[in-house]
């Protein structure tokens, strides 16, 4: 807003909540010092789909790799130095020409933080999180990715401890790619499976 | 379809357009990762299990739920559980805030003294039919209800975890082995779709033999 410089902004009734449980919480000795900034750095700049992207390349570039993902995602994922709450337990799910998988959490919004940051406001939002278990076919290609009629549409609904990682299937003409080239084609999008590349 | 509260949200219908964006900030303002940190702040302080929290979630007023995103969703929690453990009393928080301020309503399952004991072995092997039980708890569950009464098959078996439905209610703790159970969607909602597979993790105790 253009008068925005010269008046700060109106306060929201959520911002005067905040405030006040902050300050609360605060003057009882609770909030150590810088946590909120260091909460802040942390989901803005070291954790997100760049992480997951990563993941993905290294196992489109080295089957043996890809292999001890689909095994064990948590360990080989650990193997490029991601991990941490959200990410204990992960199960990594590949598309392939026939089956396509996309992930969900009904019930809140689980969401593997370590690979893939903290979760867009859509897929925490009631539409998603209410029909993708319905209706898969009709919200993807809602969503902008239509599947064959003939695919198979697995979806998983992280209800319990696990956290899923999407694995894209590689585009083609790719083959000359370096590992980096390949990690800048991964989308988050792609790797929650409401995309393919 | 039954469900026990306004978060069980799987297979609602009428709630519209998915408001999907490609790319957006992490925070959209400031107060939405204040408001993040803070519940780190009161889970620890107030010793809440992971259990506990989802259910502060999930006794909001649904009016408030639905109307309200992610982060208004954990700064009530947080302020509920504030208020719960003694941190703070309402009175001060509105006092600060200058108006009401909205908490989740009260936890009407009664706390669980006995949790009875871990199980270690899973019932359960893959390629096994198994159906979930068709019960309606009145306190925290991560058994959605569009699953319940439903039959399915076991398609991987993973770790042993605490049952969330106990540790959300007091300090009593249960273990068992937890499953990946496979649906097909035609049985789910009975419309023919076809080639459709929905996966749901399922503690040991929300099966039974099918």
């Amino acid at each position: 807003m253009s008068d925005s410089t010269h008046r700060p902004a109106p306060v929201s009734p959520v911002e005067q909540r905040v405030a006040a449980l902050e300050a609360l919480l605060t003057e009882r000795g609770l909030v150590p010092e810088g946590f909120i900034e260091q909460v802040t750095r942390r989901y803005e700049s070291e954790t997100g789909p760049m992480n997951g992207a990563k993941v993905v390349a290294r196992a489109w570039l080295d089957p043996q790799y890809k292999q001890r993902l689909l095994a064990d995602g948590t360990a080989a994922i650990a193997e490029l130095g991601f991990g941490g709450p959200e990410g204990d337990h992960m199960v990594v799910v590949e598309n392939t020409a026939a089956v396509h998988n996309v992930i969900v959490c009904t019930l809140c919004s689980c969401y593997p933080w370590p690979v893939l940051g903290l979760p867009p406001a859509w897929y925490k939002d009631p539409p998603y999180r209410a029909r993708m278990v319905r209706e898969p076919r009709a919200l993807l290609a809602e969503m902008g990715c239509p599947l064959p009629e003939e695919a198979e549409i697995r979806v998983w609904d992280s209800s319990a401890e696990v956290r899923y990682l999407v694995l894209p299937q590689r585009p083609a003409a790719t083959e000359d790619m370096t590992e980096a080239e390949l990690a800048a084609l991964v989308t988050r999008d792609s790797m929650i499976g409401v995309a393919r590349l | 379809m039954l469900v026990d509260g306004i978060h069980d949200l799987g297979g609602m219908q009428g709630l519209g357009a998915v408001d999907h964006s490609p790319a957006e900030p992490v925070f959209r303002h400031r107060w939405e990762a204040v408001a993040r940190a803070l519940l780190l702040v009161v889970a620890d302080a107030a010793g809440a299990s992971g259990g506990e929290f989802r259910h502060a979630i999930e006794r909001m007023e649904p009016g408030h739920y639905l109307t309200s995103g992610y982060y208004e969703h954990w700064l009530t929690a947080a302020a509920t559980l504030a208020v719960e453990h003694g941190l703070v009393t309402v009175s001060e928080l509105e006092a600060r805030a200058g108006g009401r301020f909205p908490l989740s309503g009260p936890v009407l399952a009664p706390p669980v003294a006995d949790a009875g004991p871990d199980a270690g072995t899973p019932r359960f092997g893959v390629g096994d039919r198994v159906r979930v039980r068709e019960w309606h708890p009145p306190g925290h569950t991560r058994c959605p209800g569009y699953v319940r009464g439903k039959a399915g098959t076991v398609v991987r078996v993973d770790g042993i975890y605490s049952v969330p439905d106990i540790e959300a209610h007091g300090t009593a703790r249960r273990h068992e082995p937890t499953y990946s159970v496979q649906f097909d969607a035609a049985e789910l909602w009975g419309d023919g779709q076809r080639g459709v597979r929905v996966h749901v993790d399922l503690w040991d105790s929300y099966l039974e033999p099918s």
